[in-house]
This record gives structure tokens, C-alpha cells and sequence, in this order.
């Protein structure tokens, strides 16, 4: 019998599993992926909004903000990328202005702190590559940016350590009540009777609320491309580049990375299909046609990459947080942007009220402490040399575009809920995610993790189901 | 701990070793080599065709021994290397940080550094290519490193997106390890290839070669399913009509060579928004005193032979420049027009050394029936009459030491193709 | 008249054949002497230089490359490949050694073109 089933490891079910494991439960997550952060988690834009877009009184609005004050002291104590870098938000046409006007209330009525209101001349005095076209901005202080997977991923390892049991592989296919609490069922056989749920289930949180309870919702996946430009563009900004939104639509932003690359995007089309990652033709053109709005320098020729992701809407417009009518059934749903932002909040609301109902105790050897992986790219030529001096392995660089070192990658598959695939190593270390796009480290990153996995090399796969990189011997 | 050497070579493939060889014959012996991977040869030791050597050895050789051939001179003349050695900067002034395994973080003050790094390929995401993005899209080299080296055969179904040499090799090397090569699609209406791997890597095995083509969507989920190729018009914007699925399980891409430069950036050398390497003279110098860089890193090149020579007159100049005779004097720049994309080098010296040089360019279109000729404020000093030139072979200008006193003392150099057909 | 690119180096001369009479064929538009042969020998009997590579126990890689010594028959191409399977050859190896001994009896052997030292730690 388990206390708690999470359902999902994106950022919300892992806040969720690292925020309950500080009391004394039996935690299982389950996810159908085959590693954390693998849905909307992985491919967003990686911003820490301000709070200054959600309507006031909405859920949205309320976490968002309360999830924003909790970054600088989180990201510490997890040790994940996150920057507050500002925001701007740039209004192109005189007669939108009203437009920024409209945030800015809509922000202090949130209580969001460090708003201004800049004109274009103060707005390119910050970040001088933007539009000669700018008339004003919205400037947000409190504005940041994180690496959202690694952020995933820090919570989770955290949930792991300190006890919560992560089941990869598990695609939740019924819950049905049962006399103490719930019997989940998976997909591929296995069951789970526990006395709460918490559904994290991101694009599929509607389907696994309609499970089991009578108010039934929807999610629509809303899918967004993007664009990653070369570090070596990093220049082009500081802070995070939105435009207003206009009759013409939303628009698209410009921002760093928390790894100092700029991305681009993202387009927003609803979707049929919950798998429908593909990027397409006409909507990267659309975003890189937004984003000249903002910067008219951008050039195609620095990008690196493309991707798209799936934002978790919800048409009644707000997040979906709490207790369900089905005593013991909890959701996090509908969780879109300022979803990444409001995660960590949602997490403490989310695990206070399952832990009370509960009547769960605090550990006492809770360790909110997790340690990321040396970066040696970072590092100092002596802390570089400490830790070679460590671990040889530190030694050699794998990933050149990168500079990530065998150590690095190592540590990555060894540590709790490690990597077990390329993207996997990609997303805790970076290795791959540079100017040549894994094109001359995969051999090498594929001989490591057979080693590490004691497989072969033709078992390795780029995001593990059927994906593996190579397909058999030649001889 | 900073230790002290006259020449520090980066780089251990082919540009490396040779400049190597030609530095220690000009009588250089302080030289270190660091090379990233686990042996000397660079990428010649996955390149297991045969074609190299016509020019250098006088016979047909593999990469491996080709390689081979230079690491035996490097050893004979007992040149310190250091393998699995990572360099992590050069600074302005010649401190050049490595890594490694053994050392740890190595720091050395060189009196001069020869960038040969190499080149990398172009990825998927730098020509923009919209689908999924699961297993099976590989550039050509990873697949030729995956099957050359490790012995593992990367897809079953292949289509090549690029008909650059590297695409073309590894259409009949998949083919040779039993994978069916549907068609190789090429993006310009011409091959940036040699015309004998089109014979010998294609007809011989009737894969087809679609010019005019490119790939505009990637199918599959977890793996490459297929790929939809469709016909560019002339301003190689895909014809979406002529849209046609082709069922694969893998795609290479063979879409271009780029210097890899984050080392000279760092050092502060400037680059060629053309070439992708180092602005140079002819003494392969960068615009930073004592910095010198040959091959790939410099300019892409079409034959390795070429790369050799090039680098050992890098190394023959690094040498003199340690023992002081080559000196950053006034400089003439080399100027490219009508149809000539660049030179190397884009700048002589006019120190009033006059000795034979070689200039090495591109021109930026297929033209027929021109002449390539370097003029001397305004006066012919070489021409060369050629039926047809296209972007995808270097023209190698050699000039003799009077007409390199012709050019040293003129105030504009300016290569250019002239007569034949109008181009753009 | 055939037209053909020669294949024997980076030059790929375009070459024009003239084989309507079989004893006396007539090759122009070659550089070298070599063009001019490998036209009559394409049409004559066609061969073609065949690179691979062959697995190595003990070496410090897992493959080792070879090449036909000289080139072979085209219509063994395939079959001398298949010969390639059946070899493992053990380290260390020098550029030069005999990989598979004349080739489907054709005369020609596959040769190693690349050194292998020996690894003790793969024993």
C-alpha cells in the first residue's frame, strides 16, 4: 500500500514527489517516459515570468508570482541553472501603448514587484540590439530564466534521495476506487493501491482525471516551434525579449538561456494529437519572422537547432490545482505557461494539503540539499585540476563544442535516476547540445554508456523505446 | 605551472603533422603537438577510401595511410605529442591551456601556436529541416566513424541529403555493408562532389542522384521512418508540390564543412565572414603576431594533399617567425571580384621576400570558358584559360617568384574571372 | 563512342571513347597515360579498387581497414565483400599485412592499411 501516486515526472510531478518527500510516505512516480522531464518539460521556453500576464484572482496569477520569489533560494539548494536576467516587454506601434499600461496595472494588482514602464530609447539603452521600432517597453526586474529540465531533474533526484520511488516505462490505464483509497493500474500490468493520487500528467492530465473523476476536463495540446541560435550570439540579449500582444496575435520572444545561447519562439498551434512533436516548415519561418520584429539583425545562419514542444491547455483558461471532488484524487492540470514559473508553489500548496489530509509527519532526516554535476566548463583552471586530480576521467573532454568532460557524462549515468539514453546525457550535461549537434561526440557517448549500462553499443538509443542510434554489427 | 615552447601545434591530423615535419626540417625542435583524440591522423582514419596521396606521394593511397605516412616522419624525428589532450584556450598572447587525463589542466607559453583544428560538419539544424527528431539523422562523418571505427552500421534504408564527398563515400560504403542507398538529394542543380566518386560511390551501384532536390520534413517518432523530398526552384525555395515521401530509416547529411575557430576567436584572430578561418598572409600568419593557422580550420579543402602543402609551409614560416625572419610587415590586400568568392592568402606581405607562393580560391558559381586571372594594380601579371570552374574545386594558383615581386609591389592585388558567359 | 569520367585520381578527366573497333580502341580527352587504360579496361573488363574494413581481436580498435592491393573484377566487388565477414584478424597489425589472400582467386589480396597496436587489457 503506498501513501501517494504521482502521476507524471515533469517539473510539477517532481516538485510534487521532492515537496512530499520530506514526510514520512511511501512516494511512488509513475511515468510513461523513460526518464524524468521527457513531455512539455523538456521543450519550453525556460522562462521565470514576472507575473504580470495572468489575470488577477486566477490560480495562474497567484502561483506564479509566489513561485517566482522562491527561485533565487531554490535553485540554490537544488543547484540548477536559473538567472533573473529582467524582462522587457516591446510595444512596436504607438497606438498599442495602452497595451502596456494594461500589464503593468495588471502586475502590481499581483503584487508583482520591480515593474517600469521604459520608453524605446531607454528600452535599446538595455538591450541595444532590439527594433529601432520600439516606442516603449515593460520592464520586469523580477524576470528570469532556468534550464527547465535540469530543474525537473534536480527534483526528482531530490525526491529520489530522500525516498520517493520513480517508476519509468509506466503509462497509468485505470484508477478505480477502492476501499482505502485507489488501485492505479498500468499499461503494462502493474498495480498500485494508495490512499492519494496526484495527477502531474501534463498533456495527458485530462485523461487521467477522466479516470476517475465525474467533473470531466480537457486538455488541448498547443504546440510551439522553436529556434536555438549558437552561443556565439549570445550577445544579442540580456533580458528576456516578449512583444506586446497585438490584434496580429502574441508574437514570439527572444531570450538567452540560462547556457547562454538565444532561442527563439515559440508559434502556438493547437493539436490533435499528444505525441505531435514535429516542427514544420511554415511555423519555423513564422517564428523567425516574429522574432525580426524584435531584433531585425537575426540571422538563420547561427541557428543550431529546432524543436517544439506541447504547452498542456486548458480552454477554461486557468490551472487546474487541488483536491477533485473524489476525496484523495489531486490535480495539477492544465499547467501551461506560467506553468514552469509556478511549479515550485504548486508543489508546496499541493503537498501541504495532500500531507495534512494524510495526517503525514515530517522526517526528520529530510535532506532538501542536492548536488548537481561539476560543470567543468565553469570551473576555474584549479578546480579543474582538483578534480582531475579526483577523477582522471574529468580529464577528457568528449563533448568539444561544449567542453563536457567523460567525468561529467559518468556522473550523469551513475547518479540517482541517471541517464540511460543520448538525450538523456544531452539534457543533464549538455553534451551534444552544442554548434555541431552531437555530430562528434555520439560515437563516444554511445561506447561510454554501453560501458556504464554493461549493453551494447547497438542497445543504446537516443530517447529509449525504439530509437536506438545504430541498428546492428556491420561484421 | 606554465611551461615554456617555441611552437605548440594544435591539432595532430593532417594539417598538424605536417607543419610539424616541415618546422622541425627548418630546424625548429622545441615542438608539441596536442591532438584530442586517442591517436594521431585526425579524420584521415576514418577516411578508409582510397585517393589520396596523387599529388604528395605519387601514388594512390587510403586515409589511414596517408596518416600513417606523416605520423612515421613526426616519430622519426622524435616531435612530442600528446594524445587525448583537449585544448580549452589560446590566449592573445600564446598561453595555451589544455586538458588531459595525465596532466591535468597543462598551461604553455609558446613563442608561436599553429591552429590546425580542423573543420566540423554542418548539422541538421543549421539548414533548418522541420519534423520529428528521433534516431537516425546522422552527418555523414559520425556514420562513416560509426562504421569505419566502432563497426556498426547506423540504418538499413539510407538517404543522403548532400552530394559532397563525404555524402558520396558513404553511399557506397553503406552500400558495401549491405545498406540499401535510395538516392542522394542534392540541393544546387550541380555536385560539390569529384566527379569520380559520382562514377565510382553511385552509377556503379544505380543510386540515383536527385539535383535540385532537398529534404523538407523528417518522418518517425523514436526513429527515422522517412524523409519528403521535394524539388527548390531557382532561389532553392522547395516546391512543396513536387513533394514525395521516401520511406528510410536513416538520413546523412553531407551539407557542408565549417572551420571550427573557437580556439582563434578566443585569441582574438580575425576571421573570414567568407571562408569561416583565419584572415592570413602568405606565410599562413593570422593577424596575431606569431599565430599561424593551416587546413581545414582555415579553409575547407577538397584534397589532402593540399592540406599537406599548405601546412608545411605554415610550419616552414612558424619556424623562421620563431628564429625572427618573418616579421608582420606592410600589407597588401588580396582582392576577390567577378565571380571569385575568396582567396588564400587575402594578404601578401611586402617585405620584399619574393619567393614562389601559392594562391587558393573558390569561385562562387559553375562558369564556363573564363580565364582566372591575378592582375597587379591593373596589369596581368598571371592567367590561367579553364573550360569550365565550379564552387566545389579549389583553384590552386602557383606563382613563381618574379610574378610574386610583380604582385609585392603593387599597391591592389585583384583575382578575378574574366570573359565567358555573364554571371551574377 | 562512349563518354566516361575516369576514375583513377581527384581530376576526373571526362574522357571520349571510341571502341567500334574492340582491337584498337581510341580514348581521348585523358591527361595521363593512366586514363587512356582505365577507358579500354572499362570497357574491356572494368575494375575498381574495394576499401572496407575487417574485425581485429586485441587491437586497440575494433576494426581495422584494408583495401585491394590493386583493383579487382567489378563483379567480385560484392562477393569479395562477403569474403570480409567470414575474417577476424588479431593484433597487432601493420599497414601492408595480408588480410584475405588472393581474393576469389583473382590474384589480388586485401591488405591492412592501418596500424593496430596491441591492447593487453582486451585479453
Amino acid at each position: 500500500m503506498k501513501d501517494i501516486v504521482i502521476i507524471g515526472s515533469g517539473v510539477t510531478g517532481s516538485a510534487v514527489a521532492r515537496e512530499l518527500s520530506c514526510y514520512r510516505a511511501k512516494i511512488v512516480v509513475l511515468e510513461r517516459g523513460n526518464d524524468v522531464s521527457v513531455g512539455t518539460t523538456k521543450a519550453n521556453s525556460g522562462i521565470v515570468h514576472a507575473g504580470f500576464d495572468a489575470v488577477p484572482g486566477t490560480k495562474k496569477a497567484k502561483y506564479n508570482v509566489a513561485g517566482n520569489a522562491m527561485f533565487d533560494e531554490l535553485s540554490k539548494e537544488l543547484d540548477f541553472p536559473f538567472r533573473r536576467n529582467g524582462s522587457m516587454v516591446l510595444c512596436f506601434d504607438e497606438n498599442e501603448r495602452s497595451g502596456l499600461e494594461e500589464l503593468y496595472e495588471r502586475g502590481v494588482a499581483n503584487g508583482v514587484t520591480g515593474l517600469s514602464l521604459i520608453s524605446g530609447e531607454e528600452a535599446r539603452r538595455m538591450e541595444p540590439y532590439v527594433s529601432e521600432k520600439t516606442v516603449a517597453a515593460l520592464y520586469a526586474k523580477t524576470g528570469g530564466i532556468v534550464s527547465p529540465y535540469e530543474m525537473a531533474i534536480a527534483y526528482a533526484e531530490n525526491a529520489a534521495v530522500n525516498g520517493a520511488e520513480f517508476l519509468f516505462g509506466h503509462t497509468v490505464e485505470s484508477i478505480e476506487r477502492t476501499e482505502k483509497g485507489f488501485r492505479v493500474t498500468c499499461a503494462n500490468g502493474a498495480a498500485f493501491e494508495t490512499k492519494a493520487i496526484v495527477n502531474c500528467a501534463g498533456v495527458h492530465a485530462d485523461d487521467v482525471n477522466n479516470m476517475i473523476c465525474p467533473e470531466k476536463i480537457e486538455i488541448t495540446p498547443r504546440k510551439g516551434d522553436y529556434m536555438l541560435l549558437d552561443k556565439a550570439c549570445g550577445y544579442l540579449c540580456n533580458s528576456t525579449l516578449f512583444q506586446l500582444p497585438t490584434k496580429m496575435g502574441k508574437g514570439v520572444l527572444v531570450t538567452p538561456t540560462t547556457h547562454g545561447n538565444i532561442l527563439i519562439g515559440p508559434t502556438s498551434t493547437d493539436r490533435e494529437g499528444k505525441e505531435d512533436v514535429n516542427t514544420t516548415v511554415e511555423e519555423l519561418a513564422q517564428a523567425f519572422e516574429k522574432a525580426l520584429i524584435t531584433m531585425p539583425t537575426l540571422s538563420k545562419r547561427n541557428i543550431i537547432t529546432q524543436f517544439s514542444g506541447l504547452r498542456a491547455h486548458n480552454p477554461g483558461g486557468d490551472f487546474i490545482v487541488g483536491e477533485s471532488s473524489v476525496k484523495g484524487f489531486y490535480n495539477a492540470a492544465g499547467i501551461e505557461s506560467p506553468g514552469l514559473t509556478a511549479a515550485p508553489a504548486i508543489a508546496v500548496d499541493l503537498a501541504t494539503q495532500v500531507a495534512s489530509a494524510l495526517a503525514l509527519e515530517k522526517k526528520d532526516d529530510f535532506n532538501p540539499v542536492r548536488k548537481g554535476i561539476p560543470q567543468f566548463s565553469h570551473l576555474s583552471d584549479e578546480e579543474r585540476q582538483k578534480l582531475i586530480d579526483q577523477d582522471p576521467l574529468y580529464g577528457k573532454v568528449v563533448c568539444r563544442c561544449e567542453t563536457v568532460t567523460e567525468g561529467e557524462i559518468v556522473n550523469s549515468i551513475r547518479r540517482p535516476l541517471g541517464a540511460k539514453d543520448l538525450d538523456g546525457i544531452k539534457r543533464r550535461t549538455r553534451a551534444g547540445m552544442g554548434r555541431c549537434q552531437a555530430g562528434f561526440c555520439t560515437p563516444r557517448l554511445m561506447e561510454i554508456l554501453a560501458r556504464e549500462l554493461g549493453c551494447d553499443l547497438a542497445e543504446v538509443t537516443k530517447c529509449g523505446g525504439r530509437s536506438q542510434i545504430v541498428t546492428g554489427r556491420t561484421k | 605551472m606554465m611551461t615554456e615552447r617555441n611552437l605548440v601545434i594544435i591539432g595532430g591530423g593532417p594539417a598538424g603533422l605536417a607543419a610539424a615535419k616541415a618546422a622541425y626540417d627548418c630546424g625548429e625542435r622545441d615542438i608539441l603537438i596536442l591532438e584530442r583524440e586517442n591517436e594521431l591522423g585526425g579524420i584521415l582514419n576514418q577516411c578508409i577510401h582510397n585517393g589520396f596521396g596523387l599529388h604528395t606521394f605519387k601514388e594512390e593511397l587510403t586515409g589511414p595511410e596517408y596518416a600513417q605516412r606523416y605520423i612515421d616522419e613526426v616519430i622519426k624525428r622524435n616531435i612530442e605529442y600528446k594524445l587525448a589532450s583537449t585544448v580549452l584556450n589560446v590566449s592573445r598572447d600564446k598561453i595555451v591551456t589544455y586538458v588531459n587525463a595525465k596532466d591535468g589542466v597543462g598551461v604553455v607559453k609558446a613563442k608561436a601556436v599553429i591552429l590546425a583544428c580542423g573543420c566540423r560538419e554542418r548539422p541538421r539544424g543549421a539548414i533548418n529541416i522541420a519534423g520529428m527528431r528521433g534516431a537516425g539523422v546522422f552527418s555523414a562523418g559520425t556514420a562513416q566513424r560509426l562504421v569505419n571505427i566502432e563497426g556498426y552500421l547506423p540504418g538499413k534504408e539510407v538517404v543522403i541529403l548532400g552530394s559532397g564527398d563525404i555524402g558520396l563515400i558513404m553511399a557506397r560504403r553503406m552500400t558495401f555493408e549491405g545498406a540499401k542507398v535510395k538516392a542522394v538529394i542534392e540541393l544546387m542543380p550541380y555536385s560539390s562532389g569529384l566527379n569520380r566518386n559520382i562514377v565510382q560511390c553511385l552509377n556503379d551501384f544505380n543510386i540515383p542522384l536527385k539535383f535540385s532536390h532537398t529534404v523538407v520534413e523528417i518522418k518517425g517518432k523514436d526513429r527515422v521512418e522517412g524523409v519528403v523530398v521535394a524539388a527548390v526552384d531557382e532561389k532553392l525555395r522547395p516546391i512543396m508540390q513536387t513533394a514525395e515521401l521516401i520511406p528510410c530509416d536513416t538520413l546523412l547529411l553531407s551539407v557542408g564543412l565549417l572551420p571550427e575557430n573557437e580556439l582563434a576567436k578566443g585569441a582574438g584572430v580575425s576571421l573570414s565572414p567568407v571562408t569561416g578561418g583565419a584572415v592570413v598572409d602568405e606565410n599562413m600568419m593570422t593577424d596575431v603576431d606569431g599565430v599561424f593557422q593551416c587546413g581545414n580550420v582555415l579553409h575547407v579543402h577538397d584534397l589532402v594533399d593540399f592540406v599537406s602543402a599548405e601546412s608545411e609551409n605554415a610550419g616552414r614560416c612558424a619556424a623562421e617567425y620563431i628564429n625572427g625572419k618573418v616579421c608582420a610587415a606592410q600589407k597588401i590586400p588580396v582582392k576577390t571580384v567577378n565571380g571569385v568568392r575568396y582567396c588564400v592568402p587575402q594578404y601578401l606581405c611586402a617585405d620584399g621576400v619574393y619567393e614562389p607562393i601559392s594562391l587558393k580560391m573558390r569561385v562562387a558559381g559553375v562558369y564556363k570558358k573564363v580565364e582566372l586571372t591575378v592582375r597587379a594594380d591593373g596589369v596581368k601579371i598571371y592567367g590561367k584559360k579553364r573550360p569550365v570552374v565550379a564552387p566545389g574545386e579549389m583553384e590552386n594558383i602557383a606563382l613563381n617568384a618574379e610574378q610574386v615581386k610583380a604582385l609585392k609591389q603593387a599597391k591592389e592585388i585583384v583575382i578575378s574571372l574574366e570573359g565567358g558567359e555573364a554571371r551574377a | 563512342m562512349k563518354e566516361m569520367i575516369c576514375i583513377n585520381c581527384p581530376l576526373g578527366c571526362r574522357l571520349t571513347v571510341d571502341d567500334a573497333d574492340r582491337q584498337n580502341i581510341i580514348v581521348t580527352g585523358n591527361t595521363c597515360p593512366r586514363g587512356k587504360a582505365y577507358a579500354i579496361d572499362e570497357i574491356t573488363a572494368p575494375k575498381r579498387m574495394v576499401t572496407a574494413s575487417v574485425k581485429v581481436e586485441g587491437g586497440s580498435l575494433p576494426m581495422v581497414s584494408v583495401k585491394t592491393a590493386r583493383a579487382i573484377p567489378k563483379e567480385l566487388i560484392f562477393d569479395s565483400l562477403e569474403l570480409l565477414k567470414q575474417v577476424t584478424l588479431t593484433a597487432p597489425l601493420h599497414i601492408g599485412d595480408v588480410a584475405v589472400e588472393n581474393i576469389l582467386g583473382c590474384g589480388v589480396d586485401f591488405v591492412v592499411t592501418k596500424e593496430i597496436r596491441r591492447t593487453c587489457d582486451k585479453e
